[in-house]
């Protein structure tokens, strides 16, 4: 039997798109936890910090009801789009972005905490204005750690099987996801497809894991 | 022109205790010294005129450019006030190589002097082996010409250094001030250099400000600071001299005389504008100024006998220690004779003593 590899192109799809969405979206939140005094900043940090510890099937719950047919943002989706956003891939995106969004945001937080802040100072007498020193400086000093958590984050979307059920369903062919689609397998006893598309996660899994733990400044490694 | 007067109050944190930094100075060009104890708010005052910390009130203007006024709303941010800064740890951008650190300095510059410029900087401060390197890669002397090069480069109207020596060996020290006096000379920027080094601060130092406690104790030429400390605050800050209780016993204006009693001790001095008889008033005097000999006999006039109670060697003089909680200096050789003896007096110049 030829082997479906479609749900595993899905999977790399919605991990990529949705960890480039999570990295801007999380570099920004980061900075402004980061460097800006406001009200509610705490309050925001924890908002960000609750899809980290909430059931997915509890997020994919809400989700649900943020984007489902009936509420607001659904029906303007649709008016834009002229289709549902729910039960697509792209809802599945959607749902992978928030699920990892936090994990960038409390590691790029405290990576841009952890520079030193007199390199930033020194940029600034010499002229930088704030986005300069945030890109030519403190960017790539907190670069490692980031990096490491966008790859740890890839991961976590690629695995990813609450939240997308909820929101994007099991559709073979459309949504079913990597994760699903070995659910599916298991369930309907076809071993064969399971085993492989294991295997096929698990070394993906590791390559990843590898390209985090070089990233990671905690690593030791020693050199001579 | 340097004018300041700064104003800010700390609430204490669990860091630190409260704390009012509250000075006003006016200083010119070359290099004036900001010189105080550890927490005497030096480095805070350089962060102030860099821009990173405003205070409540106060009023800086550099140059006739107007940087911080609380009257008037106007705090410029540290990017708009051309102010070289050279911090204690450098603060090289550790990703990026020498040229490339200088060059992040030089994008102020207009585009075709750039690379010029930046040749020109690290020429002059002999890095032109070292252009490629990254940071971690230099010793401790390059990074620093390599930081005061880029301070430098975009021609600041002021140039901060925070504690430059700190952390250098005695060579570096001496290629630092040679290199610094240099700067004086060459470049015309204005500097304020922070110390707790009072050889720093006659090396170098034009102006000096004695900072304790948030406070302006005195602002002199670093001799006129230490012939004459304004108060007992900066005498003791200083810590060169002996400092010794007395009682006016006798003014006598028209021979310039007077005599202090010391314990149970007359001494004769100079005459002591605007001072009483009877005044209680601290009389100070540089050990080296001291002539401690071994006793022998009755103590003539003006001197004082004492018991040795320690003797520090240094390289080139011996630092005696005696009872009445007074020291004096003596060469080595001298000391050598006399080390086993208990018993010495200590004669004062009268024309030397000064009052506080």
């Amino acid at each position: 039997m030829q082997l479906d590899w479609f749900p595993l192109w899905l999977s790399l799809r919605v991990a990529l798109v949705a960890t480039v969405l999570a990295t801007f979206a999380g570099l920004a939140i980061a900075y402004l936890l980061a460097n800006r005094e406001f009200r509610g900043k705490e309050a925001l940090d924890a908002a960000i910090t609750l899809p980290l510890v909430l059931p997915p099937t509890v997020l994919g719950y809400y989700l649900l009801i943020l984007l489902g047919r009936e509420s607001t943002l659904g029906r303007m989706y649709e008016w834009v789009f002229g289709s549902p956003l729910v039960f697509t891939a792209t809802a599945a995106t959607v749902a992978a972005t928030l699920h990892i969004a936090p994990l960038l945001v409390k590691s790029a937080r405290a990576a841009l905490e952890s520079v030193d802040h007199t390199y930033e100072r020194a940029a600034r007498t010499l002229g930088a204005d704030e986005w300069r020193v945030f890109h030519s400086v403190t960017l790539p000093l907190a670069g490692r750690p980031i990096l490491a958590a966008v790859a740890l984050a890839f991961a976590r979307a690629l695995g990813d099987f609450g939240v997308t059920l909820m929101v994007a369903g099991n559709i073979p062919g459309r949504t079913q996801t990597v994760a699903l689609a070995i659910y599916d397998a298991v369930e309907s006893g076809r071993g064969e497809t399971a085993r492989q598309l294991v295997i096929a996660v698990s070394l993906m899994a590791l390559v990843i894991l590898w390209v985090a733990n070089r990233l990671s400044p905690s690593t030791r490694r020693v050199t001579g | 022109m340097i004018q300041a007067r700064i104003r800010q109050h700390y609430a204490p944190s669990p860091e630190s205790a409260a704390f009012t930094l509250d000075l006003q100075f006016e200083t010119a060009a070359g290099v004036t010294v900001l010189f105080g104890p550890s927490g005497a708010g030096k480095t805070l005052t350089l962060d102030v005129m860099a821009g990173f910390a405003q205070p409540a009130e106060g009023r800086i203007s550099v140059a006739g450019h107007v940087w911080f006024d609380a009257a008037q709303q106007i705090h410029l941010p540290p990017r708009d006030r051309h102010c070289g800064y050279v911090f204690q740890n450098y603060a090289l951008f550790p990703h990026r190589t020498l040229r490339q650190n200088l060059e992040f300095a030089a994008e102020r510059l207009p585009r075709l002097e750039r690379h010029r410029r930046v040749n020109d900087m690290i020429e002059a401060f002999r890095l032109t082996d070292l252009a490629g390197r990254m940071p971690h890669e230099l010793s401790g002397g390059q990074k620093q010409r390599a930081s005061i090069a880029r301070a430098l480069l975009a021609a600041p109207v002021l140039l901060l250094l925070d504690e430059p020596a700190q952390g250098l060996d005695p060579a570096l020290r001496q290629d630092l001030y040679f290199l610094l006096r240099q700067v004086r000379a060459e470049f015309a920027t204005p500097i304020m250099l922070v110390t707790h080094d009072l050889d720093e601060c006659f090396e170098l130092g034009d102006q000096m400000l004695v900072l304790d406690r948030g406070r302006l104790l005195q602002q002199g030429t670093p001799r006129q600071v230490i012939d004459q400390p304004s108060s007992l605050d900066v005498a003791e800050l200083l810590a060169l001299y002996n400092l010794l209780p007395v009682e006016i016993r006798t003014l006598d204006p028209s021979r310039k005389e007077s005599m202090v009693r010391f314990g149970d001790f007359d001494l004769h001095g100079p005459y002591f504008p605007g001072r009483l008889r009877g005044d209680r008033v601290t009389l100070y005097i540089r050990p080296e100024l001291l002539t401690a000999t071994p006793r022998d006999g009755k103590p003539a006039a003006n001197q004082v006998p004492v018991t040795l109670e320690r003797a520090v060697e240094r390289a080139r003089t011996v630092r005696l220690e005696f009872s009445e909680g007074l020291a004096a200096v003596c060469d080595p050789r001298t000391y050598e004779r006399h080390k086993h003896n208990k018993e010495w007096v200590v004669e004062f110049p009268a024309s030397y003593l000064r009052v506080l």
